[in-house]
């Protein structure tokens, strides 16, 4: 479990003196004399350790920033913008068109990089607000335990029992077509997934030592959920977070591909791949592209997220290495 | 064990019931049912569109109309349906069938396939098997569950065309009108079911495959494992027996968790193999703001998830006898 510098209130500072400044300072305080140095190394750096030696996930986070960089520099350098029509129709990939156009002449790899930014962006959106909330609510949950957990925690299983491509066609219907209320649709089912996670990590530490600590010197309940459980925590949620923002993309894909997502005049992966769907046989490029592209990002986050287990929650993972 | 079974039960009623006022207030509020009729040319008479509004109940509040639906329910009602012709509750009988088979056959293709590709990767761990087959797993855990089914029904289109010949069925559930035996029948939509069922069971398994794998390994490493191997057991025994057996039993959870997405997997698979079933039911009562058909679709669904989901906790009871529900 990831300890945060901020409360190592051990059980050791209890018999000591009361006037003992707050502990945590025994560790950074006075090295202990040793034939052998020992180098101090933060959180971070342990962290950021183990994330490095997972080698699949650097690449994959490599990868993403480069997808990113694509995306928004390449998009906004390349000659032409999504939506505008060429004068070549239903062209091959080229040097002109590397991915090809479309029936109406559209520019497919101009048409793909928009639809990397939305998924992109709808991943970054659902990842804060899911997160944010979804942990909020698991930890008061799990923090407060009896009747207010059971209450929140039904709330979140009401979520939960519905397919939720069925709720968000239904919502995304009832709000509509950008790319932001589409996100915020998904975000609002996905907290659902993060509470149970952040529940589950809070009841187990809610009865650790240095939260009885953080009691007994008369810390809020605010305080406690917000300084010494949720960063606790954070490691989970983090890891399950990202394994999640992949999902919301897919979700967000189909939802587009059903008809209830991004519409046009703007689009995205899914749209794309739902308008080639008719002409697979005549223009294969512009089914190909646009999935491949959605792929490439999902495979990357999820590999991103299977090296930051490792690295963030190494009790997870104590099956792999 | 009854004990737990009936409070599991009778704590489901209130979700229930809380998520379909929820849900009927979310559809009902979604969009305008008449208003295809309010838009068609010539203008449909005044008359007919206050008929429509009656009969769909939608002079009644809000509140009168959900009560109304709730009532109807239990005398096997489901409403009206904003296609006049269109009974809900036969519509759901014949389609529920339809999509079950499918998901029925998926899951169990995707069990057999998790169970073998994990224990095989737990077994070889961090061989070339092992790397290999979580590749594989990871790359179906990325895909567009509709970007594989496009993909495997244009390599059946391609493949007819091939041959010369329709061999592999790539529209519909079942040959409309179908006229034969009935084992001609069955093979008519066995062969109807292949494409979409690989689909789904290739984009269902790969989650389920690391399940196992983690789980084969944290069994393997146990104690009594080592025990039966300096015993003198064979490794074979002890993987099936000792090893196997006992890590099956955090998959019926796992799956019983995931039933929900894998209807979503099965709505989007409908959709591309063009099949009448449950999916095709729902987005075409989201899209034309058929509230009582939304609602009965949501309903069946919820009951089937709430009912597996016991089913595979009792289970889980049995497989395990260490899990007591007092």
């Amino acid at each position: 479990m990831p300890e945060p510098t901020t409360s190592t209130p051990s059980t050791g500072a209890s018999t000591t003196a009361t006037s003992t400044p707050p502990a945590g300072q025994k560790v950074a305080g006075a090295p202990p004399e040793r034939e052998f140095t020992v180098a101090e190394r933060s959180q971070l750096q342990l962290v950021l350790r183990r994330f490095l030696q997972h080698r699949l996930a650097v690449v994959s986070f490599v990868v993403l920033i480069l997808l990113v960089l694509l995306a928004y520099v390449g998009g906004a350098l390349w000659k032409y913008k999504f939506g505008e029509f060429t004068p070549d129709e239903s062209e091959p990939p080229s040097w002109e068109h590397p991915f090809g156009t479309d029936s109406a002449g559209k520019d497919q790899f101009a048409q793909v990089l928009r639809g990397t930014q939305i998924s992109l962006q709808i991943a970054v959106l659902v990842a804060i607000f899911s997160t944010v909330i979804g942990t909020l609510w698991g930890a008061v949950a799990g923090y407060f335990g009896g009747i207010v957990d059971t209450v929140m925690m039904r709330i979140a299983d009401l979520i939960l029992t519905l397919p939720l491509i069925a709720v968000a066609a239904m919502l995304a219907h009832n709000f509509g077509g950008t790319w932001w209320l589409i996100s915020l649709v998904i975000a609002g089912l996905y907290w659902a997934y993060v509470s149970r996670v952040a529940r589950g990590v809070v009841l187990s530490l809610r009865e650790k030592e240095f939260i009885e600590a953080a009691k007994a010197l008369g810390s809020s309940d605010w305080r406690i959920i917000l300084r010494h459980l949720v960063p606790n925590a954070l490691g989970s949620i983090i890891v399950n977070a990202t394994i999640l923002i992949s999902v919301a993309i897919l979700l967000e894909t189909a939802l587009s591909y059903l008809g209830f997502g991004v519409s046009v005049p703007d689009t995205s992966l899914g749209l794309l791949v739902s308008e080639a769907q008719t002409a697979l046989s005549t223009r294969s490029w512009l089914f190909y592209f646009p999935g491949l592209f959605i792929i490439l990002i999902a495979l990357c986050i999820n590999f991103i997220g299977d090296g930051l287990r490792d690295a963030l929650d190494p009790q997870q993972t104590k099956v792999r290495r | 064990m009854l004990a737990f079974t009936l409070r599991r039960i009778v704590v489901s009623i209130p979700i229930l019931l809380l998520s379909s006022f929820i849900v009927f207030v979310l559809v009902s509020t979604s969009g305008d049912p008449l208003e295809p009729l309010k838009v068609r040319q010539p203008p449909v008479p005044q008359q007919t569109l206050d008929a429509e509004a009656e009969r769909l109940w939608l002079n009644d509040p809000l509140l009168a109309r959900y009560v109304r639906w709730l009532g109807g329910l239990f005398q096997g009602d489901f409403g009206p349906s904003v296609i006049s012709t269109q009974d809900i509750g036969d519509q759901i009988g014949t389609r529920f069938f339809v999509t079950l088979r499918l998901i029925a056959l998926a899951m169990i293709i995707a069990l057999v396939l998790a169970v073998i590709v994990g224990v095989v990767s737990a077994v070889k761990q961090y061989s070339i098997t092992d790397y290999t087959a979580t590749f594989v797993g990871f790359l179906f855990l990325s895909m567009p569950a509709f970007w594989l089914a496009i993909l495997l029904k244009q390599a059946g289109i391609e493949f007819n065309l091939a041959v010369g010949d329709s061999v592999i069925y790539t529209i519909g559930e079942a040959t409309p009108n179908f006229q034969g035996t009935f084992w001609e029948r069955v093979a008519d939509v066995a062969g109807h079911m292949v494409l979409p069922t690989i689909s789904l069971a290739l984009i269902s398994y790969a989650a389920w495959s690391r399940y196992q794998r983690a789980s084969m390994l944290e069994v393997m490493n146990a104690d009594y494992i080592r025990l039966a191997r300096a015993k003198g057991v064979p490794r074979r025994t002890v993987m099936v027996r000792h090893g196997l057996r006992n890590a099956l039993i955090p998959l019926t959870t796992v799956t019983a968790l995931d039933l929900a997405s894998i209807i979503s997997g099965a709505v989007v698979t409908e959709r591309v193999f063009q099949w009448h079933g449950m999916g095709e039911f729902l987005l075409d009562s989201i899209a034309t703001a058929d509230v009582y058909a939304t609602m009965a679709w949501l309903l069946v669904t919820a009951v089937v998830v709430i009912l597996f989901n016991l089913i595979a906790d009792l289970l889980y009871a049995v497989l395990d006898p260490r899990i007591r529900y007092a």
